[in-house]
């Protein structure tokens, strides 16, 4: 009671300081250049809050969460784009290819921002329930599930590409003028952007902060542990890896879908393979089964990426999986075990367990 | 309280017949010990009547037929089961494996929520096994006889009817193996358990009846005594003890 007390009193603290640093440092301390980017790494954060909590907790290594950031991102630029063209339009690339007469049938829904907003965020969920319910009931687990969500990124990208006239192709959906009304090439606007994106990551941790300590949580441990034995108490396991990944499809659409009025753009490159990957390169080096390591690791990634490739454009790739390899060696918890193993260091391991309580169950049953 | 009853049991891998045919009646309340040879399907029988392992023929607890029902079913019938190697969540604490189990039944805002309190079944799970004083220690680091505890309370906790023990004492020190014993008699007041133990000492002090299997079938049916003095069971068998 005692712990869970303390625990929840720092945990308030620490929301306390994330909030000032996001919303009273960040906007004060950065440029406007410097904050719309710290705008896209957030979003990059929101992702990486999911996949900690589908793989760090549940072990589910998706290496997929493109396919739930592009789709939230694409029906999030759908919208934009319909909404700068007005009402009856094509968007203005739809009509530069001249390839088509009318609006797609399936573009005419993400005109209506009732149906636009809350699908960026159930579409991948709702893909990702699909997905799941086939994959976790077949028992598909392991390298194999890795794979699997890997090649539908790879999939989703190809499509994408391949249906020039009514996605944009490689180019994606870009040029918006507005959002919601407010112009986008106002300073005032970008910010306000990115305050909702701050805003959002905090609600989305809290979220994941209250999955992982409640007996769902633990539960979710357990399945990653030993799934054979989750059986054997009367749980399906399927179920219980279908909400984390669910959630973190959704967590990834909402990412997705604010990533393009921070960013301005969503195409393929953004959310095939390569990207897929990178989140959980970012999520790896903070440290997956940490509620903030994710976080942490995918801001650091990112930033250092911005960085490194301004100066060595050539030379990131190799960094990255060089980083990558280091910490999955090395440093398996991530960036969040490093101040656990420092303590540790500091302080004598505790007492082993006491052996055999065994006179006491005798005692019980004789009395 | 519920029996178990097996017909005709017939468990078969790639041509392979592992359980041929076997009959089995646990009375309620009894606790039956399956020995036998390696290899002579005890394992397999306890797959079968647990989910894990298709199997034809008849299994039936209390009234409900049990084959043919997937794992997480049968357990929610009241039918669990421990395995060779002890298999505890690592990464929880004692407690939270106690409240796992305990809890396959909960909803969905129980599930989203925190546990405020330790439920009483977790908390009388842990004075029965003797490990209340070590309830918020990893299940990891717990000795290998406590973990085999914690495993039996876990299916204390989950109310289960039936419980299937395989090999609960391998490894175990002397007294763990008493304390062990003296806690399946504790538990079988109430429920039906099924033991497989390869420990000829830990069966005769702690076996109320006892099935020989061999070969896939069974061979002998009884109290110890009627057991071993079956020549059939001393030829393969108990004659090497």
């Amino acid at each position: 009671m005692k712990t869970g007390m303390r625990l929840s009193w720092r945990a308030g603290l620490g929301f306390a300081v994330g909030a000032a640093v996001l919303f009273a440092v960040a906007p004060v301390a950065l440029s406007d250049f410097r904050l719309s980017l710290l705008a896209k790494y957030l979003c990059l954060a929101m992702v990486a809050v999911g996949i900690g909590l589908a793989w760090g907790r549940g072990g589910l290594l998706t290496l997929g969460q493109g396919v739930f950031f592009g789709l939230g991102g694409y029906a999030m630029a759908m919208h934009m784009k319909l909404a700068d063209a007005g009402p009856g339009e094509m968007p203005d690339f739809m009509q530069l290819y001249g390839q088509l007469d009318a609006l797609p049938w399936w573009w005419r829904p993400f005109a209506n921002p009732a149906f636009a907003l809350p699908a960026t965020v159930l579409l991948p969920m709702l893909v990702a329930f699909l997905l799941g319910s086939l994959v976790f009931r077949r028992r598909v687990r392991g390298a194999y599930f890795a794979i699997l969500s890997q090649a539908l990124a790879a999939a989703m990208a190809i499509l994408l590409i391949g249906q020039q006239g009514t996605t944009g192709g490689t180019n994606g959906l870009t040029d918006f003028q507005g959002f919601f009304g407010y112009d986008l090439d106002d300073p005032v606007n970008q910010r306000m952007v990115y305050f909702i994106v701050a805003g959002v990551l905090l609600l989305l941790l809290a979220l994941c902060r209250q999955l992982m300590q409640s007996r769902y949580g633990e539960l979710l441990v357990a399945v990653r542990d030993s799934e054979e034995r989750v059986r054997f108490l009367g749980y399906d396991p399927a179920n219980v890896k279908l909400v984390a990944y669910v959630t973190a499809a959704g967590m990834a659409g909402l990412a997705g879908a604010l990533f393009v009025p921070a960013v301005g753009i969503i195409n393929p490159a953004l959310i095939g393979i390569v990207p897929s990957i990178e989140f959980v390169i970012g999520v790896a080096v903070g440290g997956r089964a940490s509620l903030l390591g994710p976080v942490l690791g995918a801001v650091a990634v990112a930033w250092a990426r911005t960085t490194l490739s301004e100066e060595f454009p050539a030379a990131w790739t190799y960094l990255q999986g060089l980083l990558f390899v280091l910490v999955v060696a090395f440093l398996p918890g991530g960036l969040a075990s490093v101040a656990r193993l420092v303590r540790r260091r500091r302080r004598p391991p505790p007492d082993p367990a006491p052996v055999s309580p065994a006179p006491v169950l005798t005692q019980e049953v004789t009395a | 309280m519920s029996g178990l009853v097996v017909r005709d049991l017939r468990v078969v891998f790639d041509g392979f017949v592992a359980v041929d045919g076997v009959d089995l009646e646990v009375a309620p309340g009894d606790i039956r010990f399956l020995i036998g040879p390696n290899g002579a399907g005890k394992t397999t029988l306890v797959d079968a009547v647990t989910g894990l392992a298709r199997a034809t023929g008849s299994v039936r607890f209390g009234d409900d037929e049990l084959l043919g029902r997937p794992v997480h079913r049968i357990a929610r019938m009241g039918v669990g089961r421990t395995f060779q190697t002890a298999t505890v969540f690592e990464e929880l604490t004692v407690l939270q494996n106690l409240d796992i189990a305990a809890g396959a039944g909960r909803g969905v805002l129980t599930m989203l929520r925190r546990r405020r309190s330790v439920p009483a079944a977790v908390s009388s799970a842990l004075e029965t096994i003797g490990l209340a004083d070590l309830r918020d220690r990893p299940a990891g680091a717990l000795a290998h006889g406590q973990k085999q505890w914690l495993e039996i309370g876990m299916l204390l906790v989950q109310d289960v009817k039936l419980l299937l023990l395989d090999e609960p004492v391998a490894g175990m020190s002397h007294d763990e193996r008493d304390a062990t014993g003296e806690l399946l008699r504790v538990v079988s007041a109430d429920r039906t358990v099924v033991v497989i133990e390869h420990d000829m000492d830990f069966m005769r002090s702690f076996a109320n009846t006892v099935t020989v299997l061999h070969a896939g079938k069974v061979l002998s049916e009884g109290t110890v005594a009627q057991v071993q003095a079956d020549p059939a069971v001393q030829q393969v068998y108990l004659g090497v003890g």
